[in-house]
């Protein structure tokens, strides 16, 4: 019988929709918890030891310090720690993408307002300002001159807190009307969606409109690529990616995939497919400790 | 079970759990599932500068 915990805030449709989905493997013990409800003595063995650990928070720091406090106990969990804190943080994840050679929009960090200004000389108007913790398409501002830049750069040193002292600028990417999201499940692009909206922004959350995309090889290539510069070969990865004239770019890599407008869509049963890559992962740990065999 | 916000009959469906989020047909408004005996419900709290993908 394999352990498996999935670790949760909000139970939302995809959560339920993984529950679903785990309730119908006979041969897994699953315990949701929910993240809110735990309390953590690091200093006290583990109360459960689980195969693997099923990460689905929308909290950032929360779900780092249970992942943290998980991994030190000796679970597995998936996405790791390690991949949570990078996908979560775009700076780092750009540096990974960047030491690895995967394309992505022209790019400057700056970490005050004067050095942002010089960055945006740099990458020219118009640019596209983000939050560097931050997602959902929450605070990106499209800055189209220096004085929309300064207006907003004086807003975020008044109202905003130390995450705001972070500017991470991309050069803005004239889409067709959409953007394009790519599912990498265990190293395989499983499927790709297109998000078609007439705003800028492109978020799904902020009401664009999913259909299918072919995974052509440029686009399986590439997402392959981001996934395993920024997470690896385990993780569980949706890639977002601009068509510019010179081919994709990515644009970031996210670690808590949200899939419930891409599974009609693509017709590729991500549940399921999320739940029997976690499968492999616990059972490769299982073999690893105990023998082959030994997660049958 | 009605809406806090706008009072209206929430439905949570055949299988609810507790932590689950479900909207209010009538305003619109996110509510959590606090507890499932009795079963309790609330407005789910504001989405955080750090939540998302």
């Amino acid at each position: 019988m394999t352990r498996l915990a999935l670790l949760v805030d909000r139970v939302r449709v995809e959560e339920k929709l993984l529950i679903q989905e785990l309730g119908r493997r006979p041969d897994l013990d699953v315990d949701v918890l929910a993240i809110s409800d735990l309390v953590f003595d690091p200093l006290a063995p583990p109360v459960r030891n689980y195969d693997l650990v099923l990460n689905r928070t929308v909290s950032l720091s929360r779900g780092l310090a249970a992942l943290d406090l998980f991994e030190a106990g000796g679970a597995v969990a998936l996405n790791s720690r390690r991949v949570v804190a990078r996908c979560g943080d775009k700076v780092r994840m750009s540096a990974a993408l960047a030491r690895a050679g995967v394309p992505q929009p022209e790019l400057r960090v700056a970490t005050s307002p004067a050095a942002a200004l010089r960055a945006l000389e740099e990458l020219g108007y118009p640019a596209v300002l983000k939050p560097a913790v931050g997602s959902w398409g929450r605070l990106m501002a499209r800055l189209r001159d220096r004085d929309a830049a300064e207006a907003l750069f004086e807003h975020k040193a008044t109202l905003g807190g130390p995450q705001h002292g972070v500017f991470y600028l991309q050069a803005y990417v004239d889409k067709p009307g959409r953007d394009l999201r790519a599912f990498v499940i265990g190293g395989e692009t499983v499927c790709a969606i297109e998000r078609r909206s007439e705003h800028w922004i492109t978020n799904t959350a902020r009401g664009a409109v999913t259909a299918g995309f072919p995974v052509d090889p440029d686009l399986d290539r590439i997402s392959r690529a981001a996934a395993r510069a920024v997470a690896g070969p385990d993780a569980l990865i949706a890639v977002d990616l601009f068509e510019s004239p010179d081919g994709y770019l990515v644009g970031e890599v996210n670690a808590t995939m949200e899939f419930r407008n891409s599974i009609e869509t693509t017709g590729v049963d991500l549940p399921a497919r999320v739940v029997d890559h976690a499968v492999a992962v616990a059972s490769r740990g299982i073999e690893a400790r105990f023998g082959a065999g030994a997660a049958a | 079970m009605n809406c806090p916000e706008c009072g209206a009959a929430v439905d949570v469906g055949d299988s609810p759990m507790v932590h689950e989020i479900v909207p209010c047909a009538e305003c619109g408004a996110e509510l959590e599932i606090l507890s499932l005996d009795p079963l309790t419900v609330d407005l789910a709290p504001e989405v955080e500068e750090d939540w998302g993908e």
